[in-house]
């Protein structure tokens, strides 16, 4: 693995967070509708502090839960099991307008499950994507609403992010390059 | 987050990581169950069977219940109904199974090692639902799984298990989890149903029942195997409550936050009075609900092939 490349640096972050922020507001006009859901690891961190800012924006508190998309994935059978994280979401999502928050959008498997997940546990009004990172190389019909930075990749790359709140020194989000391609589900 | 196994076979050769990760596993499963749709599809397309040779009531519904809200297929598969009786043997009713394509047989069997003979002959995953008086890990898993989310830990924990240990494959597995996650475990009981071998696994063993559950911090109850004793052990049913059920009169002697176990299926009067099963430290029904989030963790988790999650992630 060669040396990482910094992609976005913390104020980088910070000033991509704000503008989702203001897009997200701009798009939804009947902001007491808005409700975020961050998908684990990574989206749940990145989805509170969005609801920080779309909050001062809106001065009113932005309901923010945590989606677990594990049990909906597609590939449980083909790889060890991945780590099961709860699903936290202490508001009704019945007519909400939910704005799903990852980190990094790449195939469009995650948004699927996350779609599947969501249908389970109500009926939202409207889904909205948002990503820090859109890395390219979809295998499904998907498209964020809101993007941090686009990043054009090759598929033997890896995109990282670091978050304080996960334990790092800094926010940063790095693209590593693979030894070997990473097998596609 | 470690788990590479193909089968649950005991909880004797799982590390204290392994079985931390299918608790952790667990609780995310739990809350499932509390959801208004309690069915997620991780194991769509798949086909569970038990394989109960020896009659079991509440572990069968738990492993067909968890294994549907995982929304795989189930077959209950028991003695009665079966050609088991007709004269075939375990490993070729197995094959039949496993000829119609079942990917989990969970089997629980009066042979100690029947599952672990199984794995060996089939492709498909081989639960554990208790063997003779070997084990009956998914038992301990959720015993231990009650006593973390009770008391937040397990390590330094004064365990007490209370009764028929000799013959109790419930003890075996919860001594095996309970000692590997850092607990204190006393065995107590009949001095013929509770040998002082169990030593050798790092227990502490005590005929003197004030003194096993002074010190307490949980008290796990055993029921008395009658099906299993070969001759009798003690004097009588009415000896044993005398001397080992547990009375009011003895919880009053042990500590305020104590709390009560108990496997089941319980008998009432006999190893624990009526009043303390239903009273307020008692987290018996409780122990019922987490084997259900227990018994979806491990089917979840033995399903995961064995490619590395790093080069699976599809981000």
């Amino acid at each position: 693995m060669s040396e990482p490349t910094v992609i976005l640096d913390a104020p980088a972050i910070r000033r991509a967070l704000v503008r989702i922020a203001h897009e997200i507001a701009e798009r939804n006009v009947h902001s007491p509708e808005v409700v975020l859901l961050g998908i684990p690891v990574g989206g749940d961190h990145l989805a509170a502090r969005l609801a920080q800012t779309l909050a001062s924006i809106w001065n009113h508190p932005v309901p923010v839960g945590i989606l677990d998309v594990t049990l909906h994935r597609d590939d449980l059978h083909q790889r060890m099991a991945p780590t099961v994280h709860p699903t936290d979401i202490p508001f009704d999502v019945d007519g909400k307008v939910v704005v799903l928050v990852d980190d990094v959008l790449f195939s469009g498997r995650t948004t699927r499950a996350a779609m599947d997940a969501l249908n389970d546990l109500g009926r939202p009004k409207k889904i909205q994507l948002a990503v820090l990172v859109d890395r390219g190389h979809r295998e499904l019909p998907v498209k964020a609403d809101f993007v941090g930075k686009n990043v054009p990749t090759s598929l033997d790359e890896k995109i990282m992010l670091l978050l304080t709140e996960a334990g790092a020194a800094r926010d940063e989000v790095l693209l590593l390059k693979n030894s070997r391609p990473s097998p596609r589900t | 987050m470690s788990w590479n196994r193909k089968h649950l076979l005991d909880i004797e050769s799982l590390s204290a990581e392994e079985i931390t990760t299918i608790l952790d596993t667990a609780r995310s499963f739990k809350a499932v169950g509390q959801r208004a749709i309690k069915k997620v599809p991780a194991l769509r397309g798949k086909t569970v069977v038990n394989l109960f040779v020896e009659p079991s009531t509440r572990t069968r519904i738990s492993f067909e219940l968890a294994a549907q809200r995982l929304s795989a297929d189930v077959i209950n598969f028991s003695t009665e109904a079966s050609s088991l009786k007709k004269g075939e043997t375990l490993k070729d009713t197995a094959l039949n199974l496993q000829a119609l394509n079942a990917d989990f047989i969970i089997i629980r069997h009066s042979a100690s090692g029947a599952p672990h003979f199984l794995s060996r002959v089939l492709d498909a995953h081989v639960i554990n639902a208790g063997d003779g008086a070997h084990e009956h890990p998914t038992q301990a898993l959720l015993d231990t799984f009650t006593i973390r989310e009770k008391k937040g830990r397990i390590a330094g924990l004064n365990v007490t298990i209370l009764g028929d240990i000799l013959y109790s494959r419930v003890a075996r597995s919860d001594i095996w989890a309970l000692l590997k996650l850092g607990a204190n475990v006393t065995l107590c009981g009949p001095s013929t149903l509770v040998p002082k071998t169990f030593e050798l696994m790092g227990c502490r063993v005590t005929h003197d029942v004030d003194e096993a559950i002074r010190d307490a911090d949980i008290i796990n109850l055993l029921r008395i195997q009658h099906e299993r004793q070969r001759k009798t052990m003690f004097p009588g049913i009415g000896e044993y409550t005398q001397m080992f059920g547990l009375n009011k009169e003895r919880l009053a002697r042990t500590r305020s936050d104590a709390l009560i176990m108990h496997p089941g299926p319980i008998n009432r009067g006999v190893e624990i009075d009526s009043e303390i099963a239903d009273c307020g430290r008692s987290v018996i029904l409780e122990q019922v609900t987490n084997g259900l989030a227990v018994r979806m963790a491990v089917l979840f988790l033995v399903n995961g092939g064995n490619v590395p999650p790093e080069a699976a992630s599809y981000i």
